[in-house]
């Protein structure tokens, strides 16, 4: 029966416009609420689905601060079983340090008598988008890891994933453990049953410390892009305005006769 | 050197390795390194003519029995000895799956850093750079350390600019060392696209969100889109309500779209939403509320009920035609 981790990665659930701190290394979150990054949230319901259809057991595991607590307590309401938190104070971790520290909590697992078969990974993260960090940590605990995939089955010891590419997809077999990242749209995740939230309170949360390494890609500030907020030129209102938006069609080039 | 790796289908170069190039070009000759362009499969003759076009002195095609089917790890290792045997500074790849995949494998491997989607690179011994976060909302300036320095570009967002080589590339092959484990992961079969546009490359497309309110809803979009060749798409809002399939998502987490004109009706325009449409080159937005987001962007506005605007635009375009 497979054993399932799942990484998460909390991200401020940001509106039609992002605000920055004033020193300009944070998103200002002061009226934001926090979300489960949205291809993670597609791989906590894969694993949950998988749980269910095999047995076995989901394990969710984060890096963050202590509130990121409220991301995996969704993450067991929708299914999971247990949570990991590698706790840090705030501060930003890049994609080399979060690697390492994620390797580390789950190296002595990946060694011991009941490793685990498959460890998911969203495909990247909302808010720094490095695309690499389950690259990294596949290739520290030496497994093959599959990016993008938006379809997956796991039987037989083998994990088949299939990922769109160029229209149409590519399909890749390989053997378990295997780490797999997923974008979302391979399912769309359950919203948590009141039975699931109540369950969750009571599921373990195990904190650990991890262990901050030096080095990499360093930030030096975030910017907001000069978008022109020209403001649209409108063209009318209600259907009135449609002999003026077949004008616009044709000025475009795209009304053939 | 400037190491680049193309990608391209049957010797064609796709749009983001163009726009790779750009910036690779603008590195090369800032630092005084040649740029070389890698290659995987493909016919040299066929791509040299582009490459030219956009100032590849080297054109080096990896050979390998094994690399057939695509192989990231395979290409990791294959890119990294190629880096090392000619000694290369830095090496980019477009920020496409396969660039960013392949580039992380890389500095994984080499255990260095990977700025994954840059748009503006300052040379130096440490590169201090720019690039996207958020899908290209919000940008992060950073200094990337490394031998080699290890990049991708963001796809659509940089012009593709030609700056001819005097010469046409010199080609050359290189045969990398590779072991049965770089090829554990690889593409053991593949499904081949359905005929049809899709919705990356249509030249309409028609979009809709939480203001279709309903599949049906989407009935006149489809009727509009039909009658200007082009498809529909929808919101995440719209793709999570399950109002369309999944694949019709334009957004961060969906497709990224580049229409001549994207018509997006009953869409507010959150971020997630903007960052998929912004390379359209003209965005009409039906809403009816003037102050959405997706109003203040857009190219073009009409202000109303998109249940009536729609099929009005449909009437009108059939008169026009004389149906």
């Amino acid at each position: 029966m497979p054993k399932i981790l799942v990484c998460v990665k909390r991200v401020p659930a940001t509106g039609a416009r992002i605000v920055l701190t004033d020193d300009e290394q944070e998103i200002n979150t002061r009226f934001l609420g926090f979300a489960v990054s949205p291809h993670e949230e597609c791989a906590v319901e894969e694993a949950v689905r998988i749980v269910e259809g095999q047995g076995g057991s989901a394990t969710v595991l984060t890096l963050g601060p202590p509130e990121a607590e409220e991301q995996l307590r969704e993450a067991l309401s929708m299914g999971i079983d247990e949570a990991m938190l590698l706790e840090t104070d705030g501060g930003d971790w890049n994609a080399m340090a979060t690697a390492q520290a994620i390797h580390a909590a789950v190296a002595p697992a990946m060694a011991g008598p009941e490793p685990y078969d498959l460890l998911l990974f969203g495909n990247e993260s909302a808010d720094s988008s490095g695309y690499q960090v389950a690259v990294r940590v596949a290739r520290a605990l030496g497994l093959p890891c599959v990016t993008g995939v938006k379809g997956l089955s796991i039987e037989g010891g083998m994990a088949t994933a299939r990922r769109e590419a160029a229209g149409g997809w590519e399909i890749f077999e390989v053997p378990l453990p295997a780490v797999i990242t997923i974008k979302e749209g391979i399912n769309l995740p359950r919203y948590p049953s009141f039975r699931g939230k109540m369950a969750a309170k009571k599921k373990p949360v195990h904190r650990l410390a991890p262990e901050h390494t030096e080095g990499g890609m360093q930030k030096i500030r975030l910017q907001t892009p000069e978008t022109e907020t020209k403001g649209a030129e409108v063209l009318g209102e209600g259907p009135d305005a449609a002999p003026k938006v077949v004008e616009l069609l044709k000025q475009i080039g795209v009304m053939q006769p | 050197m400037i190491l680049a790796l193309v990608e391209h289908s049957n010797g064609t170069p796709n749009g983001p390795s163009f726009e790779m190039l750009g910036l690779a070009g603008t590195l090369a000759a800032r630092t005084g390194a040649s740029l070389a362009a890698a290659v995987f499969g493909g016919d040299p003759a066929a791509l040299a003519d582009s490459l030219q076009a956009h100032g590849v002195g080297s054109l080096i095609q990896v050979q390998h029995p094994r690399l057939e089917d695509y192989a990231p790890d395979a290409w990791a290792r294959a890119l990294g000895q190629l880096a090392e045997s000619r000694g290369a500074g830095a090496v980019l790849a477009a920020g496409t799956d396969v660039g960013n995949e392949v580039l992380a494998r890389l500095g994984a491997g080499l255990n260095l850093p990977m700025a994954a989607n840059c748009i503006e690179v300052e040379p130096g011994e440490r590169y201090r750079l720019r690039r996207t976060r958020w899908g290209g909302s919000l940008y992060e300036e950073a200094w990337l350390p490394g031998e080699p320095k290890l990049l991708t570009v963001a796809p659509h967002i940089l012009e593709i600019s030609e700056n001819p080589a005097q010469n046409p590339p010199v080609v050359e092959t290189f045969t990398p060392n590779l072991e049965d484990g770089d090829f554990l992961v690889r593409v053991t079969s593949r499904i081949e696209p359905e005929s049809g546009i899709s919705l990356g490359d249509a030249p309409v497309v028609v979009g809709g969100g939480r203001g279709v309110g309903s599949t049906e809803g989407f009935a006149p979009l489809e009727e509009l889109a039909a009658l200007l060749g082009g498809v529909v798409g929808g919101s995440r809002v719209a793709t999570n309500l399950g109002w369309r399939p999944h694949a019709d998502q334009i957004g961060q987490t969906g497709t990224r779209i580049s229409p001549d004109i994207y018509i997006a009706c009953g869409i507010s325009g959150a971020t997630q939403h903007w960052v998929g449409c912004m390379g359209s080159k003209t965005i009409l937005a039906i809403n009816n509320d003037p102050e959405a987001p997706m109003v203040a962007k857009a190219d073009y506005a009409v202000i109303g009920d998109l249940h009536e605007i729609v099929p009005a635009i449909c009437a009108e375009i059939k008169k026009a035609r004389g149906g």
